[in-house]
Parts: structure tokens; C-alpha cells; sequence
């Protein structure tokens, strides 16, 4: 181990970061939506030093045949080596494969979006929402900060005309069914202690990852697991408790910014 | 003549530009015309992997375009495309007149740029994005690299078009220019006039690059004033 996480180990078992944080204490959020005239809607949402941009774009295809009548969602993560030097060209990998569906789920199973007000002509037409991460920079804890943009950039957005068969992306007026509000909390464990809101050299040399989204009521609706090492049972159930808190915290700060 | 956005023929669109906004990166910055905006990212020099793809004369210069889905009224397909390779080989063909590459051997300088919102003018936005974010890398320079895109509508010759001016123009020529060199470095046409217009087209291109220049030479000094100050 080097001298620099050997050093952030000595800190993290007298309960302080790098950063001067206690364990549990997050980094400042700013949150600022409606930043790309192109896009439907759009956030860029800062967490400390990282800085993740989400642009909504939408347009109207044919439905999955085992859900004529609602829309489509896709979201999608691009890891461009701008935001870090840990992201390589080329097509999309594992991790961002990964960062993608997880804040997928947690708006679809969190049912974020009411899907069957996005359709126009069942069985036929509905409409298709892209949910673009891109992130801008990376220092750590890349899910949440998603996550948030996500949904501030749902919020935000304004769903195009559409007449004769064909998208009048020139006239927005209607807002997307936006029904809950989700918010996702990541939790990293290195040896027998929780981090919230992970800094990239935290990440480096962390045991396992645990991310979790909560919708308005209180329920969770999506859990992603990650890292190479195990997490006790008791250790999961106390991130429960903390995750649905802070999902609280998380909701006023994006209500806040809409 | 009025234009679509009430400009004057020879009148830039509002233009914004700040460096050091991609904190990981060595060098950064955010050029804005209209809703036209690319952010450049620049990381090196440094040693170039794999090995066998090191020059020993001089450093290898890395330029990379890349448009973000949302960039456009119509989604991007995410990836590289035809023309994103097309751009990103002008770009850096644009970009490393204005480097002392022999300086660096075995090395590499990597600029990334991206398209966030796209209205035309896109590949001279991330020019001048570009050149900034070296500029702010501190990596030495003959000149900064200043770029912008113009053509003719209506008998007139117009500066910095704008999306729906694209579509009407007779030619549209991106020019990127060292202003203290007094050398072009990117050079394209698409159009069809006659060589006094496409002349007078490149003279109308560098006069506004010579401006552009001014407020590139301003945004790196309030940036290093600041950081004296700090």
C-alpha cells in the first residue's frame, strides 16, 4: 500500500478524510438545470469536484411488445476521457454499462416517469425519452451525482409537439409526468467503516460499494452492489436506515433547484 | 441587413470563454457562441503507452471531437462517426502548428473536446476551446489558435453563422488563424462563390479571429492574476 492510502486508512479509523469530512458528511451539491438549449431538459449537477452533465432528448418510436401503451426509456453513460484519466476512448465499458442501468432502475422501478401518459397510439406510437450522462469530471462518487442530474433534468424538461407523424422539437410547452422525485445514496466500506459520498482516491482502495435509490415515500426501489470484497448483513441494514435519510435531504435539495 | 437573430453582418455572436473548468484535466476551458458550446480538455504532456507508438524527435498530439447526445435537436448517436474522425484530424492539424512538440519526445498531449450544445460553428468553438485549455496547461506556444466560421447570405458576407444560416448560406468556411504568426491553420470550405467572395470571406474570418485572439489573451490573464493573487 502506498504512503498516500496508508495514510487515508490511519484517518479513516480516527473517523476524518482526507478532505478534513467526517465519515458520514457529504461535499456540497449544486445543482443547475435548463443549461443546454438543444436538449428537452437538462442538469448539470456538482458534488464537490465532480461534475456530471444530463441532457434529456426525446423523440416517438414503436412500444416493446409486452408494453404497447407506454413509453420507452433508455439511459445511456458516456465515461469520455475528458473527465478523467481513468476513462478510455472506445465503445462503452463495463463501468459505464454499469453507472447507466443502475440509474435506470431507480427511475423505472421507483416509477419516476408515468410511462402511460407517454403514449400516443397504442401498440403503435409512444414516445422514447434519452437519458445522457455525461460526466465532466470525476472525483468520485459518479451514481449519485447521476443519479441527481437525471432527475433534475426530468424535471426540467418540456416534451415536443407532436403532429402529422412527425416531432416538432421547435415547440415545447407540456412538462414530462414526472411522479417521484428519486434519490440515490452510495455508500463504500473500507475495512470495518461506511463512507458516504466518495472521493475518487476513497473509491481507489475501497472493499465494496453499496448504491441506493428511495423514491418519496420512503421505499427503497433500487440496490447496486459493487466492489471485489463482502458486506455484513448488520452493515447493509444500517445503510438502509441512513440511505432512506438522506434520500429526505436529497429530494429538498433537488425540490430546491427546479 | 437584418439577421435571423438580429445581428449586423460582421457582428459575433455573445461569446463566453473561462479556463480551468475540468478540474482532473492539466488544462481546461469552455468557449461559448450563442448556443453554440464546447468544453476542451487537455492531459499531458506525458509519457505515451504503448511504447512502440513513441516518437523520439518530438511529442505526439492527440485530438479528439466528440459531440454529446444532447448537443443537437435531433439525439446524436453516442461515438465517433465519419465526420467526428474528420474534425478531430483538422482540429489537431489546426492546433499543433502552434506547439513546440520537439520538446516533449516519447511524450503525449491529449485534447479532448466536447460538443455540449451544438448550433453551428461547432469544430471553430472547440478550436478555440482547445487552444485556451494548452494555454492553461501552461504548455509552451508559438500563439494561441484562434478559429472562427464564416460565409455569404444575401450579398452580404457574414461572420459566426448560426444554425439556420448554415442552411441558407452559399459557403460556409471555418478559418483558424495565429493571430501573432499571422498563419491560417484550419481551412475549409463547403459552397460554391467565386474566388473575390471567398477572399474577402477568409479577410472578414481573420479580422474577427484577431479579436477572438484579445479576449483569449484576457481570460488567461484575469486567470493567472487571480491564481497570483491566491
Amino acid at each position: 500500500m502506498n504512503i498516500q492510502n496508508r495514510y487515508m486508512m490511519d484517518l479513516i479509523n480516527k473517523g476524518t478524510r482526507l478532505d478534513n469530512r467526517g465519515l458520514d458528511e457529504y461535499r456540497k451539491i449544486t445543482i443547475k438545470s435548463g443549461v443546454i438549449a438543444q436538449a428537452e431538459g437538462s442538469s448539470m449537477v456538482s458534488i464537490g469536484d465532480t461534475k456530471v452533465l444530463v441532457g434529456i432528448k426525446m423523440d416517438v418510436g414503436e412500444p416493446f411488445p409486452d408494453t404497447p401503451n407506454e413509453g420507452i426509456l433508455i439511459v445511456n453513460a458516456e465515461l469520455y476521457p475528458m473527465a478523467s484519466s481513468s476513462f478510455e476512448l472506445g465503445p462503452p465499458d463495463e463501468n459505464s454499462i454499469e453507472l447507466a442501468r443502475i440509474v435506470d432502475r431507480g427511475i423505472r422501478e421507483g416509477k419516476a416517469i408515468d410511462m402511460e401518459k407517454l403514449c400516443i397510439e397504442e401498440g403503435e406510437k409512444v414516445w422514447i425519452i434519452f437519458v445522457d450522462i455525461q460526466p465532466i469530471n470525476h472525483d468520485g462518487n459518479l451514481i449519485d451525482a447521476s443519479a441527481m442530474a437525471a432527475i433534475s433534468a426530468l424535471l426540467n424538461t418540456k416534451m415536443p409537439k407532436y403532429e402529422d407523424g412527425s416531432v416538432i422539437y421547435e415547440e415545447k410547452k407540456k412538462k414530462l409526468p414526472v411522479k417521484d422525485i428519486i434519490a440515490m445514496t452510495t455508500f463504500i466500506n473500507i475495512g470495518d467503516k461506511v463512507l458516504v459520498d466518495p472521493t475518487i482516491e476513497e473509491e481507489n482502495i475501497m472493499d465494496s460499494r453499496v448504491s441506493i435509490a428511495t423514491s418519496q415515500n420512503g421505499n427503497i426501489c433500487a440496490i447496486q452492489k459493487g466492489g471485489m470484497h463482502g458486506i455484513k448483513p448488520g452493515t447493509i441494514e444500517k445503510i438502509f436506515d441512513k440511505a432512506v435519510e438522506r434520500g429526505e435531504e436529497i429530494r429538498k435539495i433537488i425540490k430546491s433547484n427546479v | 441587413m437584418k439577421r435571423v437573430d438580429g445581428r449586423k453582418p460582421t457582428e459575433i455572436r455573445p461569446v463566453e470563454m473561462k479556463v480551468g473548468v475540468v478540474k482532473n484535466a492539466d488544462g481546461s476551458a469552455l468557449v461559448r457562441f450563442g448556443n453554440t458550446e464546447a468544453i476542451a480538455a487537455v492531459y499531458g504532456p506525458k509519457e505515451l503507452h504503448p511504447k512502440h507508438l513513441q516518437d523520439n524527435e518530438k511529442a505526439i498530439l492527440k485530438c479528439t471531437y466528440m459531440m454529446a447526445p444532447f448537443s443537437t435537436t435531433e439525439r446524436n448517436k453516442p461515438g465517433p462517426s465519419r465526420r467526428s474522425i474528420e474534425i478531430s484530424k483538422v482540429i489537431k492539424e489546426a492546433i499543433e502548428p502552434a506547439l513546440f512538440l520537439e520538446e516533449y519526445p516519447r511524450a503525449s498531449i491529449d485534447v479532448y473536446i466536447l460538443v455540449t450544445q451544438a448550433n453551428a460553428g461547432t469544430r471553430t468553438a472547440g478550436i478555440n476551446a482547445a487552444s485556451l485549455a494548452l494555454a492553461d496547461a501552461g504548455i509552451p506556444m508559438r500563439d494561441l489558435v484562434s478559429a472562427i466560421a464564416a460565409g455569404k447570405i444575401e450579398g452580404e458576407y457574414v461572420i459566426d453563422l448560426n444554425g439556420d444560416e448554415e442552411k441558407v448560406t452559399l459557403a460556409d468556411i471555418p478559418l483558424a488563424y495565429m493571430p501573432r504568426e499571422g498563419k491560417i491553420t484550419l481551412l475549409q470550405m463547403d459552397g460554391n462563390l467565386p474566388k473575390e467572395d471567398v477572399k474577402n470571406i477568409i479577410k472578414l474570418a481573420i479580422d474577427t479571429c484577431k479579436k477572438l485572439y484579445e479576449m483569449q489573451k484576457k481570460v488567461l490573464k484575469e486567470k493567472w492574476l487571480k491564481e497570483g493573487v491566491e
